[in-house]
């Protein structure tokens, strides 16, 4: 796991200019620094879950790794090339290592193409000469290995429920035999008893294929199950990186801690007696970020010095590392574990 | 949980025997529209007049130019409806058969209005597409073009270009279809906008679909219902259009007609008592503009996505 990452992202940046409406052509926009700065290593097959509110910059990391929205500093390494400097042909190949899975499992999908022809449709850009037969059947196959029956091959995506729909989008993802899958919180807008459907699929499909994998979310309790390391992003920053054990048992970093303890946990007698610690506040405008820590408006143990600039990343072995000079671990849920 | 693979195959089996037939929203669309009762009507009559204009012809006893020489001078006397002298419609005050000329009248007022909703469709429809979905400086600039051709005063120089270059129905057909795209594009490059932020759109691109088929296979199969309700809709306005250019005396050139230069015509044979003359040319008129607009009304109903 030590050799050259298999993706790796260096002081990654994404802006995006924003106008105020009405206002005159010539007056330079203002920057919104979506993703400020982040860096993460993730190995060959491995699952990497990126947990944060909403807002704080999730998708805008997913894209700028497919490649969908330019970076503004710092490099993507896949495989140890930069995305930056490829050529039109690796370029090609990147987009067709690298798939994604949304949010929203309709919108994801054209509505005026059948199933068939979505899922084919990877295949079809980058292999135009498989004869149809061919596309067909490796359709079919894919079909059944996500948990659809192939004989629906030519219906249309507002014929299915969100569950389906979503298996659906995961067969595309996979018709390339990809090696990264980046899924965009993937079961946010599932009911509950599909979620789980759906990410055991995941896992499954993980494990099969020996795809690495980033699975973003905005709740912890899904990631843990899923991820090999995990981490946490507050207004387009890592807060805290580590394996998903260590990282949900002994969070160190105030805002991984508060994120913990805003899940419930399902015994009432220990929900009772747990440490409550509520994230208080609104997320700030990533327009004008906090200085220094940029969680410092709402952590509970903000210091004056925390204002003045932004924290070292302290390591604290095993690849766990946090960006607070004041982390300290709790046990937060090892009564509960 | 997912389900295991053995009951999977089996199951897989039972319902192998025939794919199943997917309903495209375009088949909802249809049941939609055929249980409007009013649009269902307008098609009825919208393909009787079709097949009128089309075939009325070969009905005819008299070709739309020949005159007939004995009811010369007598038209407003002896020209009206008969079934025996071959004028089912009449004659017009020179003597020729009123049947044949709202027949080909009939075609050239149908044939304006498609062609040019057929240019607004295909032109407007790529145009607004491109300005949309590339956006940034190259929508700026396509919409404004649109926005300073659109403050022409279009009726003013469509006179112009037929006083200047003379009439002829290829002047009023440029004419028409210089202008008819306009609105198209605006609607086009609006609902592309909204398309493009989809994310299936995103899909695609992240897949590395080229733009141009980004263009015709993701964002135009979803602004179709649109663009056609639109189209159908435009048909009426320009058939008005030209009526009016006609009515003014300077659309098609005789012998060859249109339903507004029969009006015209016809209209200024009311004195003296040829109503036929104004009646068969009105009611076809009138007759086209409703079945369209019904029509197209009843589209914009079918396709409305926010019925589903
Ligand atoms: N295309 C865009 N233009 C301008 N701002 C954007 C764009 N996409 C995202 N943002 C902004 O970037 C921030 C992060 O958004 P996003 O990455 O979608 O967060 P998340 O996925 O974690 O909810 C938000 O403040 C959002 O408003
Ligand atoms: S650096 Fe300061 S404000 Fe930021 S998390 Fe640590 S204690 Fe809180
Ligand atoms: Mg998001």
């Amino acid at each position: 796991m030590m050799s050259a990452p298999f993706l790796s992202l260096q002081n990654l940046q994404v802006t995006f200019d924003v106008r105020r409406p009405g206002a005159w052509p010539w007056t330079p926009p203002r920057k919104l620094h979506a993703v400020n700065g982040v860096s993460l290593d993730l190995a060959a097959g491995e699952c990497l879950g990126i947990v944060g509110e909403s807002g704080s910059g999730k998708s805008t990391l997913a894209r700028a790794i497919i490649g969908t929205v330019p970076t503004s500093g710092g490099k993507i390494l896949f495989e140890g090339k930069d995305l930056a400097e490829m050529e039109a042909g690796e370029r090609r190949a990147h987009r067709r290592d690298v798939q994604m899975i949304f949010q929203d499992p309709l919108a994801a999908l054209n509505p005026r193409m059948t199933v068939g022809e979505i899922i084919a449709e990877p295949l079809v850009t980058h292999f135009p000469k498989t004869p149809r037969a061919e596309v067909k059947q490796r359709v079919a196959k894919l079909m059944e290995r996500v948990g659809l029956l192939p004989n629906l091959i030519n219906r249309y995506p507002h014929e299915f429920s969100g569950g389906q729909c979503q298996r659906i989008g995961i067969a595309r993802a996979l018709i390339l035999e990809p090696k990264l899958v980046i899924c965009d919180e993937p079961v946010s807008a599932l009911d509950v008893s599909v979620q789980a459907q759906v990410i055991n699929l995941l896992m499954e499909l993980q494990r099969d294929m020996g795809l690495s994998m980033i699975f973003i979310a905005h709740d912890l309790s899904v990631v843990k199950h899923i991820s090999d390391r995990i981490g946490v992003m507050y207004l387009g920053r890592i807060m805290e990186e580590g394996e998903a054990d260590q990282l949900t048992t002994r969070p160190e970093h105030p805002y991984t801690q508060a994120l913990i303890s805003s899940v419930p946990i399902p015994d009432p007698k220990l929900e009772k007696a747990r440490p409550r610690e509520v994230i208080v506040g609104e997320l700030p405008s990533p327009m004008n970020p906090p200085s220094g820590c940029v969680f410092r408006t709402r952590c509970r143990k903000a210091q004056a010095s925390c204002a003045a600039e932004r924290p070292q990343v302290v390591d604290l072995g095993k690849g766990h590392k946090v960006a607070c000079p004041f982390h300290e671990a709790e046990a937060l849920l090892e009564a509960t574990a | 949980m997912y389900p295991d693979k053995t009951k999977m195959e089996s199951l897989v089996e039972a319902t192998n025997i025939a794919e199943v037939k997917g309903r495209s929203l375009w088949s909802d669309a249809r049941t939609r529209f055929m249980r409007n009762k009013a649009a269902v009507a307008g098609l009825v009559i919208l393909t009787a007049i079709l097949l009128f204009a089309v075939f009325g012809s070969l009905f005819q006893a008299w070709t739309h130019e020949a005159i007939d020489w004995k009811l010369m001078g007598r038209v407003s006397q002896i020209g009206g409806p008969s079934i025996e002298n071959g004028h089912y419609f009449g004659a017009d005050e020179l003597g020729r058969d009123l049947y044949a000329r709202v027949v080909q009248g009939t075609g050239i007022s149908i044939m304006v209005g498609v062609v040019g909703s057929l240019v607004a469709v295909v032109v407007g429809t790529l145009y607004g597409a491109t300005a949309g979905f590339f956006g940034g400086r190259l929508d700026n600039i396509m919409m404004r073009t649109v926005d300073i051709l659109m403050s022409i005063p279009f009726m003013f120089v469509l006179i112009l270009m037929l006083v200047i270059w003379g009439r002829s129905i290829t002047m009023l057909f440029v004419g028409i279809g210089l202008i008819s795209w306009l609105d198209m594009a605006r609607i086009v490059r609006g609902q592309t906008l909204s398309i493009k932020n989809k994310e299936f759109v995103e899909a695609a691109i992240a897949v590395g679909v080229s733009p141009f088929t980004i263009i015709l296979r993701h964002i135009v199969p979803n602004l179709l219902g649109i663009v056609v309700v639109y189209a159908t809709l435009l048909i009426p306005g320009l058939i008005m259009a030209e009526s009016f250019i006609s009515f003014l005396g300077l659309g098609v050139q005789e012998p060859m007609t249109s339903l507004g230069a029969l009006i015209q015509g016809g209209s200024k044979q009311m004195l003296y008592g040829a109503w036929w003359q104004i009646t068969f040319p009105l009611f076809f008129f009138l007759a086209t503009l409703f079945a369209f607009t019904f029509v197209g009304d009843g589209l914009r109903d079918a396709l409305d996505p926010k019925d589903r």
